[in-house]
């Protein structure tokens, strides 16, 4: 069973029942995020909550960390880019 | 719904689950707080709802988790899940967060059984896409029956590692390589612990079995491997390896680290439970006594999170502390506490009898736990390396909390979770003290984040001091035995 969401506005297939991060990594995205310090790639690490590498803009909220958000049909998934910007 | 609970058990792993199901059977009202939606924790991660067509693909004992998870059902404990906790005050109010709001409940006894998290594993380049641990790829198999990669090479050592091969193999993956980083003096040195490991003979053929399987299934096994590192821009593209003069390259897609498991301590240390380094296992655990209370009243940890044991240990440990929690509530005496949990408490020993050998064997190399290279990232998340720590030593910075002012370490997302081990030893070794003189990160909450608008929707809780006499009558009739109304506060 499949649920779609979109990852910076593109559509991405996904099993129901997946994590964002689990999502991500099977669709071949890459880096899903840039660091705040210098700008550097990263990709979920640990899966498990405890790295938070993995975090992505779910439905407008920044720094979710995606290996503990499941994937909901028509959810809008963001690469996050450095910091937050005030 | 109530907002007071004899037992929160906080963590849905084989601990928790123990825990939780020994509470209820001695009718203290309990409740179990689990961050995942589903219970089993990560060893018996997605046990209830793997997609795995075949699942016995991850060993025998996952099945373990689906016999923990039925008796958790039927136990008429509470169960809460999608809940993150963020607070334990010393008053044992619990903040939780779930669904977008935070929540506070209060529990006469607490047990935490958080587990264990991986330990850190500071290579050059363990920051590029495409480097994960070795539990990374167990929760994809178990959770998505996926593995990650096309020309995966693990890395480190310890069991978990070598089980994750044999996964990998069974489910018809390549696994390129295992860089197996296990110092042959240890061998040597284990030897001394071999008799008492004995007891679980049959834990030391299974290991020796997944290894033989692996050399069956071609996956090359390097042995005795000194340095690593990842290269790569936006992904990883190759590992290189040191392997006595020999050094090589392998090109690879995913990288699979791991040299171990630790406890968790981030709960156990913004509670400010005390804490000890134990140097055979290398790393801080809260000091506990036999019925796994901590230092903090009504605090008691069981599981990997008062030591590394593994699954079954953790599952005796769980049902011993629930015990104890009913006897300090005074549902059962002491001679009713001693003889129910005597069986548990035996079982621990044996299980824990293999984990000296395990423990030399598999332990961390020094230069694997405290890198050498002045460009290794130390904390990932503030992008500390190890040379700013060395520099901050140099500058008259003692320990991690004056590491932090110096240079941010420990001041990211993860709250020292990746970097509090490393940065500890990294110190010690710089000033040349032991690890428990230099201490660990303070740690305070919340201890996940929590949005404003998560406590800003919070309905605060009522406290049980306020319940009447007509109130505690109810309680009897819902056949929750009523307690003897201590004063919380």
């Amino acid at each position: 069973m499949s649920v779609e969401f979109t990852l910076d506005g593109e559509p991405v297939m996904a099993r129901v029942g997946d994590t964002v991060a689990t999502a991500l990594l099977v669709a071949g995205a890459g880096a899903t995020r840039t660091t705040p310090v210098s700008g550097a790639p990263r990709a979920p690490y640990c899966m498990m909550g405890v790295c938070f590498e993995c975090l992505v803009v779910i439905d407008g909220v920044a720094d979710r960390q995606a290996c503990m958000v499941k994937v909901r049909p028509g959810m809008q998934v963001r690469r996050q880019t450095g910091g937050a910007e005030l | 719904m109530p907002t007071v609970y004899d037992l929160v058990v906080i963590g849905g792993g084989p601990a928790g689950l123990a825990a939780a199901t020994q509470g209820a059977s001695l009718r203290l009202s309990t409740l179990l707080l689990d961050e995942q939606t589903e219970v089993g924790g990560q060893i018996y991660r997605a046990v209830g709802s793997t997609p795995l067509r075949n699942p016995a693909i991850v060993g025998p004992e996952y099945q373990r988790g689906r016999e923990l998870a039925r008796d958790f059902a039927a136990s008429g404990a509470e169960y809460r899940g999608g809940a993150t906790v963020f607070d334990i005050t010393p008053d044992r109010f619990i903040g939780y967060e779930r669904e977008g709001t935070a929540h506070f409940v209060q529990a006469r006894r607490i047990v935490l059984a958080t587990g264990a998290l991986e330990r850190p594993f500071p290579i050059p380049g363990w920051t590029l896409p495409g480097v994960m641990t070795a539990g990374a790829a167990q929760i994809l198999l178990k959770s998505a029956g996926v593995v990650p990669g096309r020309r995966t090479v693990l890395a480190g050592t310890g069991p978990l590692l070598y089980l994750l091969a044999a996964q990998l193999v069974r489910s018809g993956h390549p696994v390129q390589a295992l860089l197996d980083t296990a110092e042959g003096a240890n061998y040597v040195r284990a030897l001394a612990d071999l008799p008492r490991a004995l007891k679980r003979a049959s834990y030391l053929a299974k290991g020796l079995g997944l290894i033989r399987a692996l050399r069956r299934a071609g996956v090359r096994h390097v042995t005795g491997v000194t340095d690593i590192s990842a290269q790569g821009s936006d992904w990883i593209t190759s590992v290189s390896y040191r392997c006595g003069p020999r050094k090589a390259t392998l090109e690879t897609d995913t990288l699979l680290l791991h040299q171990g498991v630790v406890p968790n301590i981030q709960l156990t240390q913004a509670l400010r439970c005390e804490h000890r380094w134990d140097e055979a296992q290398l790393c801080w655990k809260p000091v506990t006594d036999l019925w796994g209370d901590t230092s903090v009243s009504g605090v008691a940890v069981a599981g990997d999170g008062s030591g590394i044991g593994g699954a079954i240990a953790a599952e005796h440990r769980g049902r011993i502390s629930a015990i104890a929690a009913g006897w300090h509530l005074q549902r059962i005496d002491a001679a009713e506490r001693d003889r129910m949990a005597a069986q548990s408490i035996k079982a621990l020993g044996r299980e824990l009898a293999i984990r000296p050998l395990l423990d030399r064997l598999y332990r961390p190399a020094d230069r694997l736990r405290i890198p050498d290279g002045e460009a290794t990232l130390v904390c990932r998340c503030e992008e500390v390396t190890m040379g700013d720590v060395r520099r901050s030593v140099e500058l008259g910075c003692t320990g991690p909390n004056q590491l932090k002012a110096f240079v941010r370490a420990g001041m990211g997302p993860c709250q020292g979770r990746l970097c509090g081990l490393t940065v500890c030893e990294a110190i010690a070794k710089e000033r040349n003290v032991a690890p428990a003189e230099v201490g660990y990160y303070r740690l305070r909450p919340p201890v996940k984040p929590i949005a404003l608008g998560a406590l800003a929707a919070m309905t605060p809780p009522e406290p049980e001091a306020e319940l009447g006499q007509s109130d505690t009558n109810k309680k009897r009739a819902e056949s929750v035995p009523a307690t003897s109304l201590e004063r919380i506060s």
